[in-house]
């Protein structure tokens, strides 16, 4: 027998909390559907859905059986299992970036204490890059297995799209991370506590605004969503790559870009906004007690994250699409460019005002040389 | 057996099944998705080995971006199976014995080579920070070559994919086969 010596308080915990988050994260990709038709409606002056339920909140519901009833069709000649495999990949990836998100801060219960946040891994921001740059994968091998020239072509388009505006993403982050000097999402959210520090904000929107606008826009293009929705474009590709999808396997990858959107609104919210940081968060925290304190947290991030997801129904709804050598030239020639600048600008800024480094880690760098050294005694010694 | 080598060898025993799916399977399509799964397998060693940076910079460059590429070259071929020529079996007796003399060679030489212990449990050598401060400070002048290296290669790129002014590829073609 195997004696594996688990903290099985500390796996019930993170398993309750993946359950929620999981959870959460579907309910709100499930009325995020419902929210964008009501918005379109607004903004087309039209009622949008209202016979399922009061305002038809019910709307949902109905979808999801109607797509669960629908007949599940795989076509003669498409390649049977990644067929199968393309949206699994699509939502596997989709959920998954939620794990080192930090939705609250660390609440006593049970004489515990809890951290409302899967993993605090140090390289936090790079394991959703990761994710992203693996969750083209859906798209990519879900339109070739359909054997389908329409879907080729838009999972082409839509690899071709997530690997340029990647670039300008990560290059626009890297200013802000320089000012952070963390990679932890821990560590960033709670750089930006309460609002108002020293005379300046601090969330990190006020310090880094280009390097926001390039990665909201260049979220825009991860996400597909208009303007620049082009691996689905009706008008040019009849409907994508998930042209010959039916049933819950369309579900599944329509459902996984809602998914995508509700997080990559929570990582907007917790890079730039603040995270679950709010004004005046001290005094609240002196007035009440720890868990509802917490749960004031959580619901400021939920409100950002819902102001996020509305924006980006916004410009869903008022902005054309781009032409495909727009995209890229917007992508390359201007993102890139802009992100760079950025990027050196914010290192001469830091380098001309920075303080001398703390002997913390003068300390780490002395530690580092010496296990250096020895490793190439140790070298010697084998030679 | 701890949970640290129950880990090793499910993620040992993972990488090389599917190294051997990327020879064996005949479909490229499929070699390339056993590719994808041996990186994830690499990258879960470098895990276990505490460093978190290299197997998400795994994951990123190698799965992320240089599959995402492979895949696209054969998704626009569309390279199939039977598509793929056929070798003759004198060929293929001659890769295998070719193969494993490598093979045996790059054995040998890594028997002798020196190899720095490093405890794999207790190293944060792996974090960014730390790798970060040996990068600049220990082996800056390597670093900087090999950037100045990637740079010219980038350059290299961008010319080769230029197109020379007065040059219209597609059409000239098409008058060429119309001709």
């Amino acid at each position: 027998m195997l004696l594996l010596q688990i903290d099985t308080a500390l796996i019930i915990e993170k398993a309750i909390l993946i359950s929620v988050i999981l959870m959460g994260s579907l309910g709100v990709a499930m009325y995020a559907t419902w929210a964008e038709r009501k918005v379109a409606a607004i903004m087309q002056d039209r009622l949008g859905p209202n016979r399922a339920g009061p305002f038809g909140l019910f709307q949902p519901l109905a979808d999801g059986l109607k797509l669960f009833f629908k007949e599940e069709i795989i076509p003669d000649r498409s390649t049977r299992f990644i067929f199968i495999l393309g949206p699994c990949l699509a939502m596997l990836t989709a959920t998954m970036t939620s794990a080192v998100l930090p939705w609250g801060p660390d609440v006593e219960m049970f004489g515990r204490t809890v951290s409302l946040q899967v993993a605090d891994i140090n390289i936090g921001i790079l394991f959703v890059f990761g994710v992203v740059s693996l969750g083209v994968y859906g798209v990519m091998l879900g339109g070739w297995a359909s054997n389908n020239k329409f879907s080729l072509l838009s999972s082409i388009r839509a690899a071709s799209q997530a690997i340029s505006y990647e670039l300008a993403m990560g290059i626009s982050l890297i200013a802000l991370l320089m000012m952070t000097g963390s990679l932890s999402l821990k560590d960033i959210v709670e750089q930006q506590h309460g609002f108002w520090h020293d005379g300046y904000f601090t969330w990190n929107f006020f310090k880094q605004p280009l390097g926001f606008f390039i990665f909201l826009i260049c979220a825009f293009a991860e996400l597909n969503r208009a303007p620049f929705d082009l691996p689905e474009c009706e008008s040019e590709l009849n409907m994508g790559y998930h042209q010959e999808y039916s049933s819950m396997k369309l579900g599944f990858y329509l459902f996984a870009e809602y998914i995508n959107m509700f997080i990559s609104s929570a990582i907007i919210s917790t890079l730039f906004f603040g995270g679950y940081n709010f004004p005046f968060m001290d005094k609240v925290q002196a007035a009440v007690p720890g868990g509802v304190f917490a749960l004031a947290c959580v619901g400021a991030l939920m409100t950002k994250v819902v102001c996020m997801i509305l924006f980006f129904m916004f410009i869903r709804w008022t902005l054309p699409r781009f032409r495909y050598d727009q995209l890229m030239k917007l992508g390359w020639r201007t993102l890139i460019p802009l992100a760079l600048v950025n990027m050196l600008v914010t290192g001469a800024v830091i380098l001309f005002t920075m303080e001398n480094p703390k002997p913390s880690e003068k300390k780490t760098t002395e530690q580092i040389e010496t296990e250096l050294k020895k490793a190439q005694a140790y070298n010697g010694k084998v030679n | 057996m701890d949970i640290y080598s129950i880990l090793f060898w499910v993620l040992s025993v993972m990488a090389v099944g599917c190294a051997l799916g990327v020879i064996l399977s005949r479909n490229p399509v499929n070699s390339v998705l056993f590719l994808i799964l041996t990186f994830v397998a690499i990258s879960g060693h470098y895990i276990l080995m505490n460093a978190q940076f290299l197997a998400v910079v795994n994951m990123i460059v190698y799965a992320g971006a240089i599959m995402v590429l492979f895949l696209f070259v054969i998704m626009l071929m569309n390279l199939n199976a039977d598509v793929e020529p056929q070798k003759g079996q004198m060929v293929q007796l001659a890769g295998v014995i070719s193969g494993g003399v490598l093979f045996l060679i790059i054995l040998a030489a890594l028997k002798t080579a020196a190899t720095i212990e490093v405890n794999p449990t207790s190293t944060d050598i792996g974090l960014i920070g730390n790798l970060g401060k040996v990068l600049f400070k220990q082996y800056i002048l390597p670093f900087e070559i090999s950037s100045v290296l990637f740079l010219s290669a980038m350059i290299g790129a961008v010319v080769i994919g230029k197109k020379e002014p007065g040059q219209d590829l597609p059409r000239s073609e098409e008058k060429a086969v119309q001709q």
